[in-house]
């Protein structure tokens, strides 16, 4: 290409031109495109180095770690509290999803039994960050081929999420939302007047932006067939979530080892056929109905529940004890340093623990000796794993493709440096 | 709690010593997963047996990390697979002595393992013996410790006015 523009410089002939395309032919000269660390194409700190045909990639090699934390090392020098907002930090578009498994982890090893409503109450909160991280993931989708509409529409709804973790817990984006065995806090009834009220309005808003993009001709041309995988090598990867499902496999950490009592909610598993950017785009678009769906119920189980006002378990050993207790009671002030301050020791174990995350099998390997903090912790980051397929998936596919099949993927910086 | 399934965990070590006999060194089931230990020598066969035999089918590797334990000198990597069939889960756990810390990799097994063995040898600096591209993947280059190793500290190593004691681990 170099030469190619070196002879318009010198004067542009057609014959040494035709000449020169002859040739380039046999000895095909490749340039190196660096894409990244920071690039508005890329949602996140991501770094590419592509050796490019023309448009085509011929090779891609990536460099991550640009935004690594050490979060492993310094899980094993925390209490087990202080560990939940490192999670927050993992996948930061669905913070709550990863605090309710960090709990469950901890209260797996601890062997504490967990009520039914605190359940539901995990079941809702879990769902609506499903919904807000789709709804970016999808929206982002649109915005990379060339649909900002859609973004802009459903970027109000996940603000809306955003207010319903407020009245929940307090904060937004790193939520540090539940403590082990439960919540800090019972819902407030403005919290449920915002369930209900984002329940109501979302399907239409839905629908708005799928007839936006579903069926819009734009849409289809840019993103079917566009990165496809297939699903043999999609499970050699170590693919999870919404897209093992887009390559047709119907794996879903909730169905398979249910956890927080989803064995009873009834939903579907929307799989796709050929793995390429529409059906990882229309897997998340199910997932969401399938989620609204979910919370529904939830709601409706909830509302059967007769004690409004359980929210944690009856296990006062990691609970931190209310407020009011606290300020008047000598001994609840004690037992609430002791928590805070991680003197409450953990029982030695070993537990192996995943949820269903926005982006897949979510995991937590945990080792406790007994002491204060944990002897190894390591988190099962589905983005790291499956992001290191990205040089197959967009070998011979053009930049433009490669940038919205990286969007489609969602990987999440934070949780793909830890 | 996944649900154990004691059949399954019967079958998989009774195949596994029959075939491996002495390599298999213990099984015990750790709350609610069966945990295998593995001698060092045998870790691939093993693995490999796992993945292709028809009756394990072990065809998902879910993760694999690192380990140190100080007081053996030893370090240890931990597979958790995953057989989809039959929605199995188990954990294989190797150690090797960190004077010597090679290991076969599994690459050739499952890709996933790729970036996750870089990502063990970056931390605890496990040679993954036929690894494709075995180097260091969140730290930077020029580092030349493992800093998931006990012996690393948490904080700056030149600080010498704080006393580790006060903050959690020592």
């Amino acid at each position: 290409m170099y030469k190619d523009r070196q002879l318009i410089k010198e004067g542009f002939k057609s014959e040494i031109w035709e000449k020169d395309l002859v040739q380039s032919e046999e000895h095909k000269e490749y340039n190196t495109l660096n894409v990244g660390p920071t690039h508005p194409a890329t949602h996140g700190v991501f770094q590419n180095i592509m050796l490019m045909d023309g448009e085509f990639i011929v090779e891609t090699e990536q460099t991550i770690g640009y935004i690594h934390r050490a979060f492993e090392k310094i899980a094993e020098h925390r209490p087990f509290y202080q560990i939940t907002p490192l999670t927050d930090r993992l996948n930061y578009c669905s913070a709550p999803l990863n605090n309710m498994g960090w709990h469950m982890t901890v209260e797996k090893l601890l062997g504490i039994e967990i009520p039914k409503r605190v359940d539901y109450l995990r079941v809702v909160v879990m769902e609506l960050s499903r919904i807000a991280d789709h709804l970016i993931c999808n929206s982002v989708i649109g915005v990379d081929s060339g649909a900002l509409t859609g973004f802009t529409y459903l970027f109000q709804d996940r603000e809306f999420i955003y207010e319903i973790y407020e009245e929940i817990c307090g904060s937004r984006l790193t939520t540090n939302m539940g403590r082990i065995g439960g919540f800090e806090r019972n819902f407030s009834p403005k919290a449920w007047d915002k369930i209900r009220h984002l329940l109501k309005s979302l399907p239409a808003k839905l629908k708005e932006f799928e007839r936006l993009l579903v069926r819009n001709r734009i849409f289809m041309d840019r993103t079917i067939n566009v990165v496809p995988f297939s699903a043999e090598r999609a499970l050699a990867y170590g693919f999870t979530g919404p897209n093992l499902r887009a390559c047709g496999v119907d794996y879903d950490v909730r169905v398979m080892n249910p956890y927080s009592s989803y064995e009873e909610f009834d939903f579907t598993i929307p799989i796709g056929q050929n793995g390429d950017t529409y059906d990882r785009f229309m897997v998340r678009q199910e997932e969401i109905w399938q989620s609204l769906h979910i919370i529904q119920q939830a709601l409706d189980k909830l509302d059967v529940i007769e004690d409004k006002e359980c929210y944690f378990a009856k296990d006062p050993r990691y609970i931190l004890p209310p407020k009011e207790k606290v300020y008047n009671n000598m001994e609840a002030l004690i037992w609430h340093f002791k928590i805070v301050m991680g003197e409450t020791d953990i029982p030695a174990g070993e537990v192996y623990h995943c949820i269903e995350a926005a982006n897949g099998e979510l995991g937590f390997y945990l080792i406790s000796d007994g002491g204060r903090t944990p002897s190894r912790l390591h988190f099962r980051r589905p983005c790291f794993i499956y992001y290191q397929s990205y040089p197959e998936m967009v070998k011979g596919c053009m930049l433009s493709d490669a940038i919205i099949g990286m969007s489609s993927m969602n990987v999440i910086a934070g949780e793909l440096d830890a | 709690m996944f649900k154990i399934n004691t059949n399954r965990d019967q079958l998989v070590v009774n195949k596994l010593r029959q075939h491996f006999g002495e390599a298999i060194e213990n099984d015990e089931i750790m709350t609610d997963m069966l945990c295998i230990t593995v001698s060092k020598q045998n870790i691939y066969d093993v693995l490999l047996f796992l993945h292709e035999n028809d009756e394990m089918q072990f065809n998902f590797l879910t993760t694999l990390c690192g380990m140190h334990y100080p007081e053996k000198e030893e370090l240890g990597v931990v597979y958790h697979l995953h057989n989809f069939i039959e929605n199995h889960r188990i954990r294989i756990k190797t150690s090797t002595k960190i004077s010597n810390p090679v290991l076969p990799t599994i690459t050739t097994i499952w890709p996933a393992a790729n970036w996750l063995e870089r990502e063990t040898y970056d931390f605890y600096g496990i040679q993954f013996q036929g690894h494709p591209n075995l180097k260091r993947i969140l730290n930077m280059d020029e580092m030349t410790d493992f800093p998931l190793r006990k012996d690393f500290p948490l904080e700056d190593q030149t600080r010498e006015d704080k006393d580790n004691t006060m903050f959690g681990r020592k």
